[in-house]
């Protein structure tokens, strides 16, 4: 699925939060309740340890943007909220995954995972397991390169995103 | 100092007068150095009953509502009493006792995930874990209540950080108390622009009308918004969120609008061309269907909740900020701009075309009908001391109250708008009189209502609030019985509940009211006369009512405010 399309309908939040137990329960209620989409979520503390960082990929048809953002200001815990514009952020994510590759097909796999600049972490009799980070667009199609192989695992993290560095920064 | 004292200190503090609550194991520590304290505690008999008086003192006194329970059940029953509350932005704090710190998480004896539960359902909560922290939190909690849009905020309070037996209790007092929220920054100012487009909007309408909701009330904008209307000379509409905002006696009023509205308040809304939204949400009680709502209308939307700006309706100005604020700026612009020329004459004889075809209408009574119940609201108004506090139930005696009654003070009208809780009056109505003890208290109540809370009766006799309760009672829980009615086809489905059992008049003597039984419309002034002659106890006068009687005007669920259905006497005027 091609998540930062033309169409936008997914957009970027960078929410800076206080590090306090129940916080990430307040934002996911607060979306379940207001019916709000979550495409995906990622957690890291920052660089602060009185805040957290959540960057959250709202999916604007389950509400406008606009709604989002000021009730996700509302709660009391939330200090900061960047909205990042597909085309102006960048964004980046990390698949592991365990594929089958039968000693006749891991060159081929290799090739593949060399062209896409993924890693290798390990080599089982049957199956090896790789890791890419990149663009969750590439992501993607990484993934659909794969299937035909045979996945057998495959963990995603959701994605983490900055705004682009303007030139002069 | 142990974290019980300093709890009890904080609410001091904070000017706490009145705390409403009902003790128990978990909550048990901080009841102890209660007793020694300047609050008075006033003990319910549940607690949903503690955080509905919480309500209606804080809309009776613009301060904010103070409860206090215990965990588990004690937490679980006020929930409907806070969701009540976060609807309708009423400031309150409540502190709910937790298991210790060590056993949550352990299914504890009367342990409930209290801030989980209450987390959709108040502004904010806390769950506090060290006594040190216990003074920070309650001026955090009562900031986050009274400031911005108001709500409630509830604090919830392990035994062992308040329990002078144990070690984790210990903490040392300080005066200097800082807050620590970063995230909490309500923004009250205005936009100067946008105040000035609003004005130049103000100024060009031929047909405007001021859409005046609960936020008026909680500014303390009512004389500025008097202001705003005499000097421009446009209509007003009060929400019944609102009633009481702008003097009903007023010529510029036009009373409530909406799903049980009067005609003129209803059809000047759709028919406008500029509704100028001051502290109101555009709930869907107001905006009928909301595609055929106001089609003709710009709107001007001030709010201080940002997230109520275009929420609903799409606002061609948007300004956040507090109302008073905004109005004073609003009127500010008009003085020095000038107010425009926009020719309005032919709208002010539409509107009054409309009062005079469209007024609030009910069928005179006949002999060997039960009581007129909109009769019964004229005659208490009329009977009661002007600056009467009305706190209402929920159902067609509350829009009857809300129609019929002329509110033309302030914080004169308490009811349930947002969630609409059955039960809320006679709690609401302690409330307002414990905060307000020199005013006359009326509680207007259904016998469904009643049924529900008429046992904060006893808390009021007891602790001395004597409050009056209008008992509406139409044997049946008669919003519904309309419902069916009128769209079910007359099948009436589980609505039916006495007139007889309970014995009202019984039930209320048992719990030290005085207490009246009214038939005849003869009798309704003598007994509101001698109910309002009585200050030493509670009074209740079971009136008996119509059962078949409806709430006019209606919009049906679904209808659009031009489909607005009249009253039968009026169905075949021109509209
Ligand atoms: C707690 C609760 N339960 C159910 C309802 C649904 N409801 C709304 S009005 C009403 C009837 C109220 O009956 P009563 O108090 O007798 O008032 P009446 O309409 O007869 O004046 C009901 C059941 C509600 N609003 N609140
Ligand atoms: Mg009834």
């Amino acid at each position: 699925m091609n998540v930062a399309g033309p169409d936008y309908r997914y957009h970027t939040l960078v929410v800076t939060v206080e590090n306090k137990s129940g916080v990430l329960a307040r934002v996911a209620g607060l979306f379940a309740r207001r019916g709000f989409n979550i495409e995906s979520l990622a957690v890291a503390p920052t660089d602060d340890d009185r805040f957290s960082r959540l960057t959250i990929v709202v999916d604007l048809e389950s509400a406008p943007l606009e709604q989002v953002v000021k009730q996700l200001d509302k709660l009391v815990n939330v200090v900061e909220i960047r909205e990042l514009h597909p085309g102006s952020a960048v964004e980046r994510e990390l698949m592991i995954v365990t594929v089958e590759a039968e000693p006749d097909r891991r060159d081929e796999l290799v090739e593949q995972l060399d062209r896409a600049g993924g890693k290798v972490l390990s080599v089982g009799a049957d199956r090896m397991m790789l890791s890419l980070v990149g663009p969750p667009k590439r992501i993607d199609e990484f993934e659909d390169l794969l299937r035909p192989f045979g996945i057998v695992e495959l963990q995603r993290t959701g994605r983490v995103a900055l705004p682009v560095l303007d030139e002069d920064a | 100092m142990d974290g019980g004292q300093a709890l009890i200190r904080a609410l001091e503090n904070e000017g706490v007068d009145l705390l409403f609550g009902l003790p128990g194991g978990a909550i048990l520590p901080v009841y102890d150095p209660l007793i020694d304290s300047s609050i008075r505690h006033v003990l319910v008999r549940h607690e949903q009953g503690a955080g509905h008086m919480a309500s209606g003192y804080a809309h009776a006194t613009g301060r904010p509502g103070v409860m206090m329970v215990t965990s588990g059940p004690g937490a679980t029953n006020v929930v409907t009493a806070l969701c009540d509350a976060h609807l309708d932005s009423v400031p309150m704090v409540c502190i709910t006792g937790q298991v210790p710190v060590g056993a949550i998480g352990t299914d504890a004896f009367q342990e409930c995930d209290t801030t989980g539960i209450t987390m959709s359902v108040t502004k904010h909560n806390f769950l506090v874990t060290e006594a040190q922290d216990i003074p920070r939190v309650v001026k955090e909690a009562f900031h986050i209540a009274t400031t911005g849009r108001p709500g409630p905020v509830l604090v919830d309070i392990p035994k062992d950080i308040v329990d002078p037996g144990n070690p984790a209790s210990a903490m040392e007092w300080s005066d200097d108390i800082e807050m620590d929220l970063p995230g909490y920054d309500p923004d009250t100012g205005v936009d100067a622009s946008d105040i000035a487009t609003a004005a130049d909007m103000i100024r060009s309408a031929e047909r405007p009308v001021l859409y005046v909701g609960g936020g008026i009330l909680k500014a303390r904008a009512a004389e500025v918004l008097r202001q705003l209307a005499e000097l421009t000379g446009i209509h007003v509409v009060t929400t019944l969120m609102a009633r009481g905002a702008f003097p009903d006696s007023h010529d510029l009023c036009l009373g409530m609008p909406g799903m049980h509205g009067n005609f003129t308040a209803v059809t000047a809304m759709q028919e406008a061309d500029l509704l100028v939204a001051l502290g109101a949400r555009f709930d869907d009680r107001v905006t009928g269907r909301l595609d055929g709502f106001a089609p003709d209308a710009r709107v001007v939307h001030v709010d201080i909740d940002s997230a109520e700006l275009g929420k609903v309706r799409r606002a061609d100005v948007a300004i956040q900020g507090d109302c008073r604020v905004a109005i004073e700026a609003l009127i500010a612009d008009l003085q020095a701009n000038g107010l425009g020329d926009a020719d309005r004459g032919a709208w002010r004889s539409r509107i009054s075309g409309w009062q005079e075809r469209f007024p609030l209408a009910y069928e005179a009574w006949e002999p060997g009908q039960a009581l007129k119940p909109q009769y019964v609201i004229e005659r208490l108004r009329d009977l009661s001391p002007d600056d009467t506090i009305v706190a209402s139930g929920v159902g067609q005696h509350q829009m009857w109250a809300s129609q019929y009654w002329r509110f033309d003070h302030p914080y004169t009208w308490i009811n349930s708008g947002g969630l609409g809780t059955m039960g809320y009056s006679i709690p609401a109505a302690i409330g307002a009189k414990a905060g307000m003890p020199d005013r006359t208290v009326w509680a207007v109540d259904g016998d469904g209502c009643f049924q529900m809370t008429a046992q904060e009766l006893v808390t009021a006799t007891v602790e001395g609030f004597p409050i009056k309760v209008a008992l509406f009672n139409n044997s049946y829980l008669g919003m519904v019985r309309q419902w069916q009615e009128m769209f079910y086809d007359e099948r009436y489905s589980e609505v039916f509940l006495s007139k007889d059992v309970p014995d009202y008049k019984m039930w209320a003597q048992s719990m030290g009211c005085e207490a009246m039984r009214v038939d005849d419309p003869d009798e309704i002034d003598d007994a509101i006369t001698k109910a309002n002659g009585i200050d030493d106890r509670p009074v209740v006068i079971d009136f008996r009512v119509m059962a078949e009687e409806k709430v006019y005007p209606m919009v049906p669920a679904g209808a659009t405010n031009s489909d607005l259905v009249v009253p039968p006497s009026q169905a075949d005027l021109s509209r």
